[in-house]
């Protein structure tokens, strides 16, 4: 984005301008385009002549432009002009539009890194320069990804709305790469939630939108001045952003208070029972463990399942915990982890020692392997670290 | 400017002088060692030398052609095989000897006592683009 242009205002206006083109008719790739021509226009025009209505500004020149490129597309194929029988301009609609073009980007003929590109790229404003570095692949990788993607969905009419679970995963997704690079993910997610937040209005939307805040809310406290991962208990409360935690937790009592549970809300619940406690101790395990119930018969997870024998283990003991263990496939992810925390709690030391190390060698990440690493090492040399 | 390949090995490299398992290092080892290496990279940054690195998972899976129309054939991982990557660093130097000497920087990580692991690691030079100048 340019310097001279008010960066949230362009990145906050292009992906509704580019919706209202799509919807009008344009093929997606067309008018990303004409919305790109129409945006360095206004870097030369809006300087010394700003408009009062940025947003009509930039549907009537990216319009215009689509139908410039349009023309001199169709006069190249000799082919008669289609662009000049679209039906004019009409009235332009805001938040329907830009809910359009996030079902849009999350389609389910896209996969899913496809979808998570797209959505950054389309309805997030981000360069490709950025989502690549973010994503750490090579810029010509994350063009090629991007412009496959646009293909796919330019035959999409979409007559009817999406299924919002769709966006939602594609959303979720991104947050939780959480952030690298010079792009903050997980901020640019809760962005892109809320403003689907304001355009539809769903009880899920809102789970999911207090499942990030709740989160974010803990991740200055998450990392220690090294690096290293500092697990929940262990965590400094005091650094925990209170205002993100206090919105996450009116917009969850918001959701539940409709009475239509789903999955994003359970987890959510869990997130903030966790933030409502004033030390670790205090965790209210036995609701936790409720919502995990909860968890599991909404969606069957196995990962739920492996979380709520982590709750079990607190709620009434590490032998009940061991126990809601023993029933779960030893190849879930983490598994060896759980096992490994639920045999140190009940004195087995030694087990959970070999344990530790088992799971360093199969953590899926670098802070996650040195996390368990220097568990086994506590145990096994009697430090406290 | 050459590229070099910095491999460091789970198994397969000669055994290292200060050769006591991660697990039974105490947690300040263990973090002090972490550290170790993010400075390095960091400063191999500053310098322009760095290009990339990255840690591999231990077990990995081997897979084959296995004739047209079939899906390919997978096998391992192999408990038993000799050697095994651990992960890499690819590093941009004027010369062999810078090499050696970063390789040499990079294997006095600390490690048990805090004293260097004295690690072997690989070092493979990259083949490079055909020059333009040949005779």
């Amino acid at each position: 984005m340019t310097p001279s242009l008010d960066e949230a205002l362009v990145r906050s206006l292009t992906p509704r301008v580019l919706a209202v083109l799509v919807r009008r008719g344009a093929d997606f790739a067309a008018a990303e385009d004409a919305v790109q021509d129409a945006l360095a226009e206004a870097v030369r025009a809006w300087p010394t002549d700003p408009p009062k209505d940025p947003k009509g500004w930039l549907i009537t020149v990216a319009w215009r432009r689509f139908l410039d490129a349009a023309r001199s597309d169709t006069a190249r194929r000799r082919r008669e002009d289609r662009a000049d029988e679209e039906p004019a301009p009409g009235p332009v609609p805001s938040a329907d539009d830009t809910l359009w073009l996030y079902f849009l980007c999350a389609h389910p003929s896209l996969s899913p890194s496809s979808a998570v590109a797209l959505t950054l790229r389309a309805v997030g404003g981000l360069t490709t320069r950025q989502i690549a570095q973010a994503y750490l692949v090579p810029e010509a990788t994350m063009a090629q990804r991007i412009s496959r993607a646009k293909r796919t969905v330019s035959g999409v009419r979409l007559d009817r709305p999406g299924d919002v679970a769709t966006v939602l995963r594609v959303l979720y997704l991104v947050f939780n790469e959480g952030y690298s690079g010079d792009v903050d993910l997980a901020a640019e997610a809760i962005r892109l939630t809320r403003q689907l937040a304001a355009a539809v209005d769903h009880p899920e939307v809102s789970g999911l939108l207090a499942l990030m805040l709740l989160h974010h809310a803990r991740r200055d406290a998450r990392t220690g001045p090294d690096g290293t991962l500092v697990p929940l208990a262990e965590q400094d409360r005091s650094r925990w952003d209170t205002r993100s935690i206090a919105e996450g937790i009116g917009i969850l009592q918001a959701a539940l208070a409709r009475d239509r549970l789903g999955e994003f809300q359970a987890q959510a619940a869990v997130a903030a029972l966790h933030a409502d406690a004033p030390t670790a101790e205090e965790t209210d395990w036995v609701q936790i463990v409720e919502w995990y119930d909860e968890l599991v018969r909404l969606t069957g997870s196995p990962v739920a399942r492996l979380n709520r024998a982590v709750a079990v283990g607190e709620a009434d003991g590490p032998q009940a915990g061991l126990a809601a263990l023993a029933e779960l496939d030893p190849a879930l992810p983490r598994h060896s982890a759980v096992a490994a925390h639920l045999h140190e709690r009940a004195g087995d030391l030694s087990t959970a020692a070999r344990l530790y190390t088992e799971a360093a060698l199969k953590a899926p990440n670098l802070p996650e392997r040195v996390h368990l690493t220097r568990q086994a090492a506590r145990l096994n040399t009697g430090g406290d670290g | 400017m050459a590229k070099y390949l910095l491999l460091k090995h789970y198994r397969g490299a000669p055994d290292a002088v200060n050769n006591v398992p991660m697990d039974r290092w105490t947690p300040e080892e263990v973090s002090a060692h972490i550290q170790y290496m993010n400075d390095f990279a960091a400063r191999l940054e500053k310098t322009g030398e760095f290009v990339d690195g990255q840690a591999l998972a231990p077990e990995g899976t081997w897979v084959r052609y296995d004739g047209e129309g079939r899906p390919p054939v997978t096998d391992g991982p192999f408990a038993e095989t000799k050697d095994l990557i651990a992960g890499w660093m690819v590093i941009d130097v004027d010369s062999y000897d810078r090499a050696v000497e970063l390789a040499g920087e990079l294997s006095a990580a600390p490690g048990a006592g805090g004293k260097p692991i004295h690690e072997w690691l690989e070092l493979r030079p990259f083949l490079y683009a055909a020059p333009t100048i040949t005779e």
